[in-house]
């Protein structure tokens, strides 16, 4: 559905993003990771063909996004980061002012501008000044309006920023329920979110493709360690010191809290120390409440892959 | 076809919907009305060759009102989409980058003729009640209407220009003003440099305003108005069409 190749945006002095690649198939919901200023918005500005690459290429459902692009502009429904709005249209108003613009009419029109009003709950405020809404049902009519002509492709800039929790929620059903139906490209920094909804992520860093992979696999295959949390009563020895001993263990932070010794232990990659631990503890009779492992999260991928070398 | 109509209403409804608009219509009819009054005041101080029609588009309030009209009109059209980002919500839709910038100009076009129809109207009223005669013939009422149709079209293709340029209303609305009464004094340049040369005279008669409206005023229909400005307009336009490509590009 999207075929980037060798894509490069240089802005006067900034090199946005740099020889980038990656398809997305039909079906498929990609979650767009990466820290501030990688270049996602600017890859989707170009996928939507606001604006051209320095070099490169990119199609989307066959047609290229700069010599074709009104082709391809019609398989797309985008939102865009700043969700930008008429704020002189009221909410209705402004549906069927662009689901016409998108070659919309007559009954389908009005049909397909209920059903989105009804898929991202403005039905409220349909009558309302878009200058007067609040910013999470900017955000839905947003939503609503990329979603207004049935399109193959939907790429949403960081479409649940600004929503409440219970929003948040609701869009993520309505994304996995897209799903089904539509190809997604979706940029977030929800990281929960992208674990839950997508079937794949790719993750940039300065422009440059850092990972691209399910979510289960990126996580299975981090380099980095795991983390055992203890939280003991030691007596008078001292847990750093002892549990630094213990082959695997990379450091210690311990935190003291109404007598019990909360301990915070990064191990190396693959290996599981709880048992070495539960044997020093009794060695050293020490009084165990808590002794798990927490297992390494999308989060943990992120911050090793985009903060490695900084 | 159905998209530009879609993009026209669009943009004739933020023309209709918006306060500015009826502020500058109040100020039009004013200024008209005054114009209207001091015309017939005028003539019936002394018996005159001149028409009404010809003594209100030649005085000082009219042209005010014609060359102030042409920035606020058009100082909204590009530099609000991109100063609210809503450019790219537009851009990104199936349009043609020629559909917005003819649908934008084609709006302000519609408004600004639109704003005339009042003193029309005056015209209209004043003959019926009986004094065709000081209107002078059909034609003569007509031709002024038209020339102000085709100055228009150049005048709003400058403001389109200048609103492309900027992201800030204010400093669309200067430059264009500037362009609008660059052009109107550039005539002058002749009163100006000492004993001008021919060629800079008939180069200048091409953009003399004050004289056209004149000839057009008295019925005198001046052939080369109609091959300038309309090759002007669409050339502005074909500028625009760039300035506001590689502003997006650029975005
Ligand atoms: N119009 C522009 N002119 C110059 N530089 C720009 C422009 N737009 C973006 N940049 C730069 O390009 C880089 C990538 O920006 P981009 O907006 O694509 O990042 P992002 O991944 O979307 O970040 P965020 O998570 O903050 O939204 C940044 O260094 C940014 O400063
Ligand atoms: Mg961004």
């Amino acid at each position: 559905m999207i075929k980037v190749e060798q894509l490069t945006k240089k802005y006067p002095g900034v090199t946005a993003i740099s020889d980038l690649s990656f398809e997305v198939g039909k079906g498929e919901i990609v979650g767009f990771l990466g820290p501030n200023g990688a270049g996602k918005s600017t890859t989707m500005r170009i996928l939507s063909s606001f604006m051209p690459a320095t070099s490169g290429r990119a199609s989307i459902a066959g047609h290229d996004v700069f010599s074709d692009s009104l082709r391809a502009r019609m398989h797309l429904g985008y939102l865009p980061e700043s969700v930008p709005l008429y704020g002189d249209m009221r909410v209705s108003e402004y549906l069927r002012y662009r689901g016409s613009l998108k070659g919309l009419s007559g009954k389908k029109l009005r049909n397909r501008v209920e059903v989105v009003k009804e898929l991202c709950s403005v039905k409220d405020v349909e009558n309302q000044l878009i200058a007067t809404l609040s910013k999470g049902y900017r955000q839905r009519v947003g939503l609503a309006e990329a979603l207004v002509h049935e399109p193959d492709l939907l790429i949403l800039d960081e479409p649940t920023i600004g929503l409440d929790p219970n929003q948040i929620r609701q869009v993520r059903e309505l994304i996995k329920s897209l799903g089904e139906r539509h190809t997604i490209l979706l940029s977030t920094h929800i990281l929960s979110e992208v674990e839950m909804t997508c079937s794949r992520v790719i993750i940039i860093h300065r422009g440059k493709i850092e990972a691209s992979d399910t979510p289960e696999n990126l996580v299975g295959q981090i380099r980095t360690s795991g983390t055992v949390k203890v939280e003991a009563k030691t007596g008078s020895d001292d847990p750093v010191q002892m549990i630094e001993k213990i082959p695997g263990v990379k450091n210690v932070s311990v935190n003291m809290e109404d007598g019990w010794q909360q301990c915070s232990i990064r191990v190396e990659a693959n290996s599981d120390l709880r048992e070495a631990i539960f044997r020093l503890a009794i060695a050293r009779h020490w009084v165990v409440r808590e002794l798990t492992q927490e297992r390494a999260t999308l989060e943990d991928v992120f911050v090793e892959l985009t903060q490695a070398d900084d | 076809m159905r998209r530009l109509l879609t993009l026209l209403r669009r943009e004739l409804s933020v023309f209709y919907y918006s306060p500015i608009a009826y502020i500058v219509l109040f100020f039009f009819l004013i200024l008209n009305g005054l114009s209207f009054w001091f015309a017939i005041a005028l003539l019936n101080r002394a018996p005159s060759e001149n028409t009404v029609v010809q003594v209100f588009f030649n005085s000082a309030f009219f042209w005010i009102a014609y060359l102030l009209v042409f920035p606020v009109i058009t100082m909204r059209l590009f530099a609000e989409e991109f100063k609210l980002g809503t450019i790219e919500t537009l851009m990104t839709a199936p349009v043609r980058d020629w559909e917005v910038v003819a649908s934008k100009f084609l709006a302000a076009l519609i408004f600004y003729l639109s704003l005339w129809l009042p003193s029309l109207l005056y015209f209209i009223v004043f003959g019926w009640l009986g004094n065709r005669s000081a209107i002078g013939s059909a034609g003569q009422l007509w031709a002024p209407y038209l020339l102000l149709l085709i100055m228009g079209m150049f005048n709003v293709a400058l403001g389109c220009l200048a609103s492309a340029f900027t992201s800030n209303q204010i400093v669309a609305a200067m430059i264009s003003l500037v362009l609008t009464i660059g052009f109107f004094f550039l005539t002058l340049i002749n009163y100006v440099v000492n004993n001008s040369s021919p060629f800079l005279r008939d180069i200048t008669a091409y953009v003399a305003q004050l004289d056209h409206m004149d000839s057009f005023s008295r019925g005198v229909l001046d052939s080369r108005v109609f091959v300038f400005y309309p090759s002007m307009t669409f050339l502005l336009l074909v500028m625009t069409y760039q300035v506001f490509q590689y502003r997006r590009w650029r975005a």
